[in-house]
This record gives C-alpha cells, sequence and structure tokens, in this order.
C-alpha cells in the first residue's frame, strides 16, 4: 500500500510536468486545428535557457547557494524566453501558412522539430548537461509517504501555473476571445477580434507552459540534452488526446495519468515498458474513445 | 440623402468560379436596402466581401463613416481586414449566425463589443440588446448552444449591434426560423433602422425583405438583374413570377 501511495506521489509529480506541456498542444489544436509537433523541442529550448541562466546566477552569488529566489528568476526568465520563441516560431513559420491546406502546416511543424533539435545539439552541444542546483533537495514525510521538496515544488508550480491559465482563459477579454476563435475564425473576424494576434497570443501561451515544465523537468531530473523534447513531447501529445484535443482540462486530467501511468509501470512491471504504456493508452483511446475523456464530437474548445 | 457605401465594379471568384461578375450600387445613410436572389446568386459571396472576409478581384468598396458620400475622403473597405472593418463601423450578422456555442450569451455579446474599450458605452448597449430582446436577458448565463434558432438568431443579431455599427449586414436573418419568429425579427430590424443604423438586408424570403427595405436589387448569377424602389420591385412581374412565386 505505501509502495502504491508513493508511486501515485511520483506519478502526479511527473504527470504535472506532462499536463504543462500537453496544455500547449491542446490549445494551438483549439485554435489551429494544428498538432504542433516542435511544441516538446520548445520544451527543451526552456530546460536549455534555464541552464545557462542558472548556471549564471549560481556563479554570481557570492555564497554560491540555492536560492528559491533564483528559482523563480530562472523560471520567469525561461518563461520569457520561451514565450518570444513561441512567437517567432508562429509568425515566421506557421502564419505564412494560414491559408493552405492543413497538411503544409502539420508538415512544417514536424520541419521545426528538426530544425530545433539540431540546432540544439549544435549550439549546446549534444552530450547531456547537468541541470545547476536551484533548491537543494531535501526529503518531507508525511505518513507512509516520503517525498521531496522537489516534487512539492512541481506540484505547487504546476497548479499555480494552471489556475493563472483558467484565469486568463475564462475571465479575460483575451482569454474569451481565445475560445471564440477556437469556435469560429470567420465569426470572430466579424466581431473585429484580430485572429492572427489571438493565434500569436496562444502559442505565446503554451510555450511559456512548455518552459516551465522544462525547468521543473530539471529540478526533477537534472539531466538535459537537446533531444529531451521528443520523448516527453509524444507522451504530453498522448495525454492530450487522452483528455481530447482542444480541451483544457482534458489536457491537465490526460497528463497526470500519463504520468501515473508511467510511474505505476516503472514500480510495478518494469521501467524498461515506461515508454510502451504511453502508446499502449494512445492505441487504447484510439480504439475505443477516439475524442478522449472529455472530447466532443466535431465541436473543439480551447 | 447621403452614401454611406459605395460599390463600385465588383468582381469576386472562388479560384475560377465567378461568383461576382461587376457589382455596382449606393447604400445610403439612414435606409433599409435588400438585395434579393436565388441560392448561388452571389448574396453572401458579396457581404463577406464588404466585411473583409473576401478580397475583390477587382472593384472596390468605399465607405463613408459619417455618411457624407463624397465630401469627406471615404475608407475604402476593400483594402482592410475583417477585424479593422469593424472597427469602422460596419458589421455583419453572418448567415447561418455562427453564434460562438461555446460560450454563454453574455460572452457572445462581449465579443461583439470586442473593438471598444468604453464600459460605460458597452453597459448601455447591453441594455438595449436586453430591450430589444427580452428573452436574451432570462438566458444571460446560459451556454448559447444550447439557445434554440430563434433565440440564436437574436443573439448573433444583438451581438453584431454590440459593435454600435453605422451600417448593419444581415445575412439571411430569416433562415430556418418559423412564421411568428420571421415577423418579430423583421420588426426587430424596422426597430433598429428607426434606432439610426443603415441596413443592408439579404434574404430570400423576397416579400418580407422588399417590404420591410426602401430599395431593392436581384441578384442573379453574379450580376444585378433588376433595380429599383421596393414598391416597384413588389409589382414587377419578373420578381413577383421568380421570388414571389406568384403568376
Amino acid at each position: 500500500m505505501s509502495q502504491f501511495v508513493q508511486q501515485l506521489v511520483n506519478g502526479l509529480s511527473l504527470g504535472a510536468i506532462y499536463a504543462l506541456i500537453a496544455l500547449g498542444y491542446t490549445m494551438v489544436y483549439g485554435i489551429l486545428r494544428l498538432i504542433n509537433f516542435a511544441h516538446g523541442d520548445v520544451y527543451m529550448v526552456g530546460a536549455f535557457v534555464g541552464y545557462y541562466l542558472g548556471r549564471i546566477l549560481n556563479a554570481g552569488a557570492a555564497s554560491s547557494s540555492p536560492s528559491v529566489l533564483n528559482f523563480f528568476l530562472v523560471l520567469g526568465g525561461s518563461m520569457g524566453a520561451c514565450a518570444l520563441l513561441g512567437w517567432v516560431l508562429e509568425r515566421s513559420a506557421y502564419r505564412p501558412l494560414r491559408k493552405a491546406p492543413r497538411l503544409n502546416a502539420l508538415i512544417t511543424a514536424i520541419g521545426i522539430s528538426l530544425l530545433l533539435e539540431n540546432l540544439g545539439q549544435l549550439i549546446f552541444g549534444a552530450d547531456p548537461k547537468d541541470f545547476p542546483t536551484l533548491v537543494e533537495r531535501t526529503s518531507l514525510s508525511v505518513g507512509i509517504v516520503t517525498f521531496s521538496n522537489i516534487q512539492l515544488i512541481v506540484i505547487v508550480t504546476a497548479i499555480v501555473l494552471m489556475l493563472g491559465l483558467q484565469y486568463i482563459v475564462h475571465r479575460t477579454k483575451m482569454g474569451t476571445a481565445m475560445r471564440a476563435v477556437s469556435f469560429s475564425h470567420d465569426a470572430s473576424g466579424l466581431m473585429g477580434i484580430n485572429i492572427h494576434r489571438v493565434i500569436s497570443f496562444t502559442f505565446v501561451l503554451g510555450s511559456a507552459l512548455a518552459a516551465a515544465a522544462g525547468i521543473l523537468v530539471g529540478l526533477y531530473n537534472p539531466k538535459i540534452d537537446p533531444l529531451m523534447g521528443i520523448m516527453p513531447g509524444l507522451k504530453a501529445f498522448v495525454a492530450a488526446v487522452l483528455g481530447g484535443i482542444g480541451n483544457i482540462p482534458g489536457a491537465i486530467v490526460g497528463g497526470l495519468i500519463m504520468g501515473v501511468a508511467e510511474t505505476l509501470t516503472i514500480g510495478y512491471l518494469s521501467s524498461t515498458y515506461r515508454d510502451a504504456i504511453t502508446f499502449v493508452i494512445l492505441v487504447a483511446v484510439l480504439l475505443f474513445r477516439p475524442t478522449g475523456l472529455f472530447g466532443t464530437t466535431a465541436r473543439a474548445k480551447v | 440623402m447621403s452614401t454611406l457605401l459605395q460599390i463600385d465594379d465588383l468582381h469576386v471568384s472562388y479560384g475560377a468560379i465567378r461568383a461576382l461578375r461587376g457589382i455596382s450600387f449606393k447604400v445610403d445613410k439612414g435606409a433599409v436596402v435588400t438585395l434579393i436572389g436565388a441560392n448561388g446568386a452571389g448574396k453572401s459571396t458579396l457581404l463577406r466581401t464588404i466585411s473583409g472576409l473576401l478580397r475583390p478581384k477587382q472593384g472596390q468598396i468605399l465607405y463613408w463613416a459619417d455618411g457624407n458620400g463624397g465630401s469627406e475622403q471615404p475608407c475604402r473597405l476593400s483594402d482592410l481586414q475583417a477585424h479593422d472593418v469593424v472597427r469602422k463601423g460596419v458589421a455583419q450578422v453572418p448567415e447561418g449566425r455562427i453564434i460562438f456555442a461555446n460560450l454563454s450569451v453574455k460572452e457572445n455579446l462581449q465579443m461583439g463589443a470586442f473593438t471598444r474599450n468604453d464600459k460605460a458605452g458597452i453597459a448601455q448597449d447591453m441594455d438595449y440588446v436586453m430591450s430589444l430582446f427580452p428573452r436574451l436577458a432570462e438566458r444571460i448565463k446560459q451556454n448559447a448552444g444550447t439557445l434554440s434558432g430563434g433565440e440564436q438568431q437574436m443573439l448573433a443579431i444583438g451581438r453584431a449591434l454590440m459593435s454600435r455599427p453605422r451600417l448593419l449586414l444581415l445575412d439571411e436573418p430569416s433562415l430556418g426560423l418559423s412564421p411568428v419568429l420571421v415577423q418579430t425579427v423583421f420588426a426587430t430590424i424596422r426597430q433598429i433602422n428607426g434606432n439610426g443604423t443603415t441596413i443592408l438586408l439579404v434574404e430570400q424570403n423576397a416579400h418580407m425583405a422588399l417590404t420591410t427595405a426602401q430599395t431593392g436589387f436581384v441578384l442573379e448569377t453574379g450580376t444585378i438583374a433588376l433595380s429599383g424602389p421596393c414598391s416597384e420591385l413588389l409589382h414587377s412581374d419578373d420578381v413577383r413570377r421568380t421570388y414571389l412565386g406568384e403568376n
């Protein structure tokens, strides 16, 4: 029993990271009907921006002792940098294809993904790097469960960001416009909504969340490399499909389920199957519930 | 009367298909002008082009924001994108309504006022829309997708009014509504016009359209086949035979 609860806690912190990435997939799909396959690589860039920022901050600190302040600086800096990256990608790669067949944009997304992976290897180097220690790892025990302060930080940060997203999407004018554009581009244009700006904003939001996931994974599992985005990107995509692509709460629930499924597989079967379970879930969803847990037919939401 | 909108020799194509083949007409400030015609005549294409959703291949659309046709510099709507056309004061109720089914009634109306920042004015117009359509007030928090067809049409009209347009384009507001509701919708259109909004109405229900508007145009395969005061069109043999189903 204690092992089960333990794996559940591990799974939720891993799943929170998948969920943050899945949100970007699902928002972009909701608004453009585009699977942005470069999204996992934006997460990788986020981790690397955090890596360099963290090293600079740790080197600059006289005592070179890790601090929570540094964590927030790294998180904010990386989210900002990737927000900019997302904006540039949308502007330069996807916007010129707005009127082209959807397949063109999909293939472009795969191209951008390969470009980012190879640029990453060129610029950052192909060898794995140790993510700088931003927060000293300590263990906390509650009853039978032991977890690290890092896991706590991952889960709390993810929850705060998700609540922030929920606020933006449901309580602000821009968020309401996002939902409107996801329903109909033409009708949104007739309301005076600049759909290009709304689409840019969606990429900015999604990329910032992916960057946050990159920082959290750096804290949690501190080996990063330029191809680290591929597998989590795929898993987050499956999470978005599992929740019903285009659906925000679905992406969160899907991400958490994926994380828990993975740690339970590691705990009870073998860590060899940790990636396989992802695709078992994907096949099962596509066979039995193609619209996902919260998906509705055709009518997609952001 | 002063001109609000002037369309000169407008050509619009979908690839090789020529949907509009040289349309010219004027809309005077304060008027109700109607375009009638069969399916595929190019009515919706015309409204979509005025709203900036389609680009003309040839010709231009001129608009005088304060309806001074000629004396002030006109704005070329045909150069603007859809969201900028709304800012100039031209709103459209699209064919099939396209209300945002995933938003609440209130959010739909707020999206109608997307271009505006004057909170007091928006609240005032929200009240105006509620006074036109009391049913919407009862359902303000409801998801717009749950509304009936008639309520959705009311919401679509209310949503367009929220931008406080000078010119309102209506694309087949009677589509799919019961005869009683059609009467209600047209009564509201007259009321909106009475409050000072110029209206360009596209309809297949020729009788309702010609009895509501002052000037009418008959569109046939992308060209204007007939035009004139509605009272005359109602008595024209061609119109009676083709669009009013009389012998």
